[in-house]
């Protein structure tokens, strides 16, 4: 026969719900994602150049974790909250190396 | 009901043919590859409405039904030995998630030295993973516990995937002559799968599968443990529901002439068939022989075994697999846990048997029943048939 004993640490999350209460199957409310920040995971960020854009949207399709906004089908910058600063906008923006749309930079610490 | 001659594989195939699953994702692997194989065929043939997904492994064949399964369908696979540890990574997510998968399972060695043939090793290594183990004896019982797992598992006071299990070659490649229930009886009898929540339901999107660290990962897994300790009274309802329809008879256990034994054998799968001819014969000549046969190894029925067992004076458990533990085999730790809180307890001693298909002859379990007569005089732990 089992039992559950109590324990410092489940002291420290007993705001959260116990077993008899979750939903099982470890099942959440849908885009659960847009609460986790992993823009803080980022070493280097993508600094966007308004005028040197030429609206071809690669980055936005590139991006991997669609952290480029657009609005009324303009690219208008990056969600820093969720972007990783992978690069792969930077690595695939078709702008002149004199005239860099996107360009990393690194995060200062 | 029809009488047919099938093979542990196609009495297995036949029972999918007749569920009629919505997805089936497998790998082919010996012994367990005509079951797929048949059900591809009818695929091909159209007899079934089944989404036949050929994958490239067996992780991607249980990957496959595990996306199916939290889409909502009735998903099924098969594999053995190398296939199925290729899927133990698998194997938890799908528990943990609580998708009612049905495997067919035919027990065979894990490699190596490398081997086709039966063990349990391969089935005893998932033992732990949150998945529901039944065992059979004979092609019969594969065909009958293929049915009513999809029952067992997809009760919604459970939702725990299940595998099925046959013997390799000694059920899979042996003909029987089985009874079959009309394909309407079965559709009737496993009904419609009741599905909770669905990663296709666009209007009431779930995100399953997240992330789970230190402050969720535990009532998750407390969850599981939960739902298997309902398992055991959904088995039996099931069961009873069955033997209404067929007049077979099933229960966590079986007991083969148990209830007056003073030496008793444990076994699952088809070393029961063999076990019960050589304790027939030991009847005739007066000797009080007995089984009890594990039916169901997850969730392990340790209260009636426990119960059947703690009034009998010598009792030999044999393991188709070790554990390498040096304590004997995972069934034989598990029956003496069991028996620990009883007040009168039998002597008891573990066989390891047949690793690698190794056969085991009558006489070898009549050695074993006469090893018990003497129990105390040997060591607790035996290789049987193993050369020095």
């Amino acid at each position: 026969m089992s039992e559950e004993k109590k324990s410092a640490s489940a002291e420290a999350t007993a705001d959260k719900p116990g077993w008899k209460e979750l939903p099982e199957g470890d099942v959440l409310e849908a885009a659960t994602a847009v609460d986790f920040h992993t823009g803080s995971w980022r070493s280097s960020r993508p600094v966007w150049n308004e005028k040197n854009c030429i609206q071809c949207l690669i980055c936005w399709i590139a991006c991997p974790d669609s952290s480029v906004y657009v609005k009324e089908g303009k690219m208008t910058g990056f969600d820093y909250d969720h972007c990783k600063g992978c690069g792969i906008c930077d690595h695939e923006c078709p702008t002149k190396p004199e005239k860099r749309a996107i360009v990393m930079e690194q995060e200062k610490k | 009901m029809q009488i047919v001659a099938k093979t542990g594989n196609e009495a297995m195939a036949e029972a999918m043919r007749q569920i009629n699953p919505d997805v089936v994702a497998a790998y082919p692997i010996t012994p367990a590859t005509e079951v797929v194989m048949i059900f591809a065929q009818y695929v091909a043939d159209g007899l079934v409405d089944t989404e036949y997904i050929p994958v490239e492994s067996e992780h991607s064949a249980m990957s496959a039904c595990v996306g199916a399964s939290a889409a909502g369908g009735r998903v099924m696979t098969g594999t053995s030995s190398q296939g199925l540890a290729l899927m133990y990574e698998i194997l938890p997510i799908a528990s943990a998630l609580r998708l009612p998968i049905i495997m067919a399972e035919v027990n065979r060695a894990l490699s190596g030295p490398i081997n086709i043939h039966c063990d349990h090793s391969d089935t005893m290594a998932a033992r732990d993973f949150g998945w529901i183990q039944i065992f059979s004896e004979n092609a019969q019982e594969a065909y009958d516990n293929m049915l009513q797992a999809v029952r067992i598992a997809e009760n919604t006071k459970v939702n725990l995937p299940a595998m099925v299990t046959t013997d390799g070659f000694i059920i899979s490649h042996c003909m029987e002559n089985i009874k079959i229930l009309e394909d309407q009886e079965v559709k009737d009898f496993i009904g419609e799968k009741k599905v909770p929540v669905s990663v296709l339901d666009t209007d009431h999107p779930v995100t399953i599968g997240a992330l789970d660290l230190q402050d969720y990962y535990f009532e998750h897994k407390r969850q599981i443990v939960d739902a298997m300790g309902k398992v055991a009274p959904v088995i039996l309802e099931v069961a009873e529901e069955f033997a209404k329809k067929t007049g077979r008879k099933y229960g966590l256990i079986e007991e083969y002439k148990l209830a007056d034994a003073e030496f008793a054998i444990v076994a699952l799968g088809s070393t029961c068939g063999t076990a019960k001819v050589v304790i027939d014969e030991l009847r005739a000549k007066g000797i009080k022989a007995g089984m009890l046969k594990i039916r169901v190894f997850r969730p392990f029925p340790a209260e009636i075994i426990a119960e059947k067992l703690s009034p009998i004076s010598a009792i030999a458990v044999m393991d188709r697999s070790d554990s390498y533990n040096t304590q004997g085999g995972p069934v034989f730790t598990e029956i003496r846990s069991a028996l620990y809180d009883k007040g009168k307890k039998p002597k008891i001693v573990n066989y390891i048997y047949g690793l690698g298909g190794r056969d085991i002859m009558q006489e070898d379990l009549l050695s074993v029943f006469n090893d018990l007569k003497n129990v105390g005089n040997q060591p607790q732990i035996n290789y049987l048939g193993v050369r020095e």
